[in-house]
């Protein structure tokens, strides 16, 4: 199950400090890994902690001693860290999290929906969006090769049972072919009475400024980054991870952007609309943050028209992907973008909901709303 | 002349804190005890300011910065990290204020402290929020006036029972301590760095600032509170082993230490002499933990 490919994971990274709190649809993650640590078949520290809080609290003390550090969490667990992922990103730590994408409550819902993880969008931490488990096993790999690169925390999120609960077959790759693609970590400073510096002290104005303008320039390097390591691994493993992943794009005339799970259906739903004659084509967006604008430009100024399906809502405005790509085409393309919200709180999303979403964008020269709802209850 | 307190300094000059702070005088006498091979976790207090801004710092030991409620929690991180990278000698201190401590930080100390994580948390309470401008904590007396408590309706509830909190813990070691009394910190600090898992001080540390009384008062004001037995000094073993470290020859009256201070001046006889109950109640309470006393003290009214 996916939660289990973020535990493998995080053992093949060979994570030396987890802290984390229980979360349903997150908890197999930590059970696995507290076998793990209990097993030595992992050697690392594991913190149980009273909440989520505090884990990201201790990851963060654990990543400025010099340790490599993991937390899984969901929805309100990730709320709860909220202030710290500010915080874990200020400090520049590589702290790596898997992201159970989980409805926001009230009312309480276990089921998914991106409003959590997107909710952390401005926090300063990379977002991987996983379409299958054994994405969700790579991507913590790469995301510790980028992490630590930039010390920039990463977040690895899929979707909950879609992925989290479903068992797909996953290759779990030979420890020395990890070890090999991702040495151990070399932080670039530390806490250590060796050399006693404070962190994160009283920050005046005459230096916060810098410390935030260095932030975003490394945060800008990111998605090419992620395109070589990306490349890197599949010379070792046989699997490309990139940026973004494009199907059926190059003669499109409509493409859809999706991402997660709902990536993976898209294709089905590209498949059997060639089927009936119609060319389309699916851009699954892998990297959320920082988000990929020069690949998202190239492949979408190709198609006649594009469809963003958000899984998410930013209330009051529109689908947060749509607000991103619409924001990638500003003043450069003037391919109409559709934008669809659907799937709310675990709600299927269906080749048949794709079907729904491409007859309404070739019905139409241009959006008449900005947001079309598809699959609400009347 | 024998020097009781070692010459090592870890504090140097160029603090920014208020005159006659005690919670300064609490950091120099805890380094001294503690040594270099010390990380201090520091959060949101006045001693984030009182180290001074980015890139100074006043202390020759490495500090860490962190959110307001997560000092336990960070020093827990920071010690399992430490351990990973092999380093199992240094001391990883927690360092907060009253309010980090009694309020805003108390979950994430209550679970380090259930997991009998291996750190020492320092609680330098000077009784309110002082960084912010006084205001009141759970940590502020009966009676006081604070920015948020004022003289109209001032703090009607009594002090909260941290030690009492933490001894439920039953961690290996809990002291109080002050800054009136160097040499008993000290001792106490060495003797805890000693101990493995989680140790909990509670060290009184006036604040001129906030009490309105004079800098030039707070030893003297740390020490009334000793010899008052407002603020006794003792330690707890697993819980449930108390010691008294010193017993006032004579207990002075309460009033002697109010009347030193502003934020106490508008309290009428009445409202003195219930804080004097308050004080007998609780002192007698802990000479009978302590196998001083035999019988159960009556409740005040």
């Amino acid at each position: 199950m996916g939660n289990h490919a973020l535990s493998y994971g995080a053992m093949l990274s060979r994570a030396q400090v987890i802290s984390a709190y229980p979360i349903t649809p997150q908890t197999q993650v930590v059970e696995l890994l507290s076998e793990m640590c209990a097993s030595k078949v992992l050697d690392a520290q594991f913190i149980k902690v009273e909440s989520e809080h505090s884990a990201m609290a201790s990851l963060i003390g654990a990543a400025l001693a010099g340790a490599r550090t993991f937390t899984a969490t969901s929805a309100q667990g990730l709320a709860l860290m909220h202030e710290l992922l500010h915080w874990a990103s200020g400090a520049r730590l590589p702290i790596v999290m898997g992201n159970i994408n989980r409805a926001m409550a009230p009312g309480w819902s276990i089921w998914s929906d991106q409003n959590d993880s997107l909710s952390q969008r401005d926090t300063g931490w990379i977002q991987f969006y996983c379409a299958n488990n054994q994405e969700v096993l790579d991507s913590v790999i790469q995301a510790y090769k980028v992490a630590e690169r930039f010390s920039i925390p990463a977040m690895i999120i899929l979707d909950a049972f879609t992925l989290s609960h479903t068992y797909e077959v996953v290759d779990v790759p030979d420890q020395s072919l990890v070890d090999a693609y991702l040495p151990p970590f070399q932080s670039a400073f530390r806490l250590t009475p060796d050399e006693p510096h404070a962190f994160g002290g009283l920050t005046s104005p005459d230096h916060y400024f810098e410390l935030r303008y260095k932030l975003q320039k490394d945060m800008e390097k990111v998605p090419e980054a992620v395109e070589a390591t990306g490349r890197e691994y599949e010379k070792i493993f046989g699997r490309y991870l990139g940026a973004v992943d494009a199907y059926q794009v190059d003669d499109a005339e409509i493409i859809l952007v999706t991402s997660g799970t709902a990536g993976s259906t898209a294709r089905v739903a590209v498949d059997l609309l060639r089927q009936k004659g119609i060319k389309a084509g699916n851009l699954r967006i892998r990297l959320f943050r920082p988000f990929p604008f020069a690949l998202v430009r190239q492949i979408l100024s190709r198609a006649k028209k594009v469809a963003v399906v958000d899984r998410n809502i930013s209330y009051g405005h529109h689908g947060i992907f749509y607000q991103e790509v619409k924001s990638a085409l500003y003043g450069l393309s003037s391919v109409p973008v559709f934008g669809f919200i659907t799937g709310l709180g675990g709600r299927d999303i269906t080749p048949e909901t794709f079907e729904a979403i491409v007859n309404y964008t070739l019905a139409k020269n241009q959006p008449e709303e900005e947001i079309i709802w598809i699959g609400v209850k009347q | 002349m024998k020097l009781s307190l070692p010459l090592d300094e870890y504090m140097n000059p160029g603090h920014l804190a208020c005159q006659g702070c005690g919670a300064t005088l609490a950091m120099r006498y805890v380094l001294k005890a503690l040594g270099q091979k010390t990380v201090l976790c520091i959060p949101a207090c006045c001693w984030s300011v009182i180290d001074g801004p980015f890139p100074y710092s006043c202390l020759d030991v490495p500090i860490f910065h962190c959110a307001f409620e997560t000092a336990a929690a960070s020093a827990s991180g920071v010690k399992a990290g430490l351990e990973m990278v092999g380093d199992k000698e240094t001391t990883v201190v927690a360092w907060a204020g009253d309010g980090g401590t009694f309020d805003i930080g108390l979950q994430a100390l209550s679970g380090a402290a259930e997991r009998n994580d291996d750190i020492i948390y320092v609680c330098y309470d000077n009784e309110a929020y002082m960084n912010t401008g006084i205001q009141r904590s759970s940590a502020t007396p009966y009676g006081a006036w604070t920015t948020t408590t004022p003289v109209k309706h001032f703090k009607d509830q009594p002090k909260k029972d941290i030690v009492a909190i933490m001894a439920a813990h039953r961690i290996p070691y809990i002291a109080t301590a002050s800054v009136a009394y160097p040499e008993d910190l000290y001792k106490k600090m060495k003797k805890a760095k000693e101990i493995k898992g989680t140790r909990f001080f509670h060290i009184y540390a006036p604040c001129p600032t906030g009490w309105k009384s004079r800098p030039e008062d707070t030893v003297k004001l740390a020490r009334l509170a000793v010899q008052t037995c407002l603020f006794p000094l003792f330690e707890v073993e697993k819980g449930e082993h108390y010691t008294l470290s010193i017993k006032p020859r004579e207990k002075k009256p309460v009033a002697e230490y109010l009347r030193l201070q502003g934020r106490f001046h508008h309290l009428t006889e009445k409202e003195i002499q219930l804080i004097q109950e308050e004080v007998d109640y609780n002192w007698s309470r802990l000479l009978r933990l302590c196998g001083q006393a035999e019988t159960q003290p009556a409740a005040p009214k």
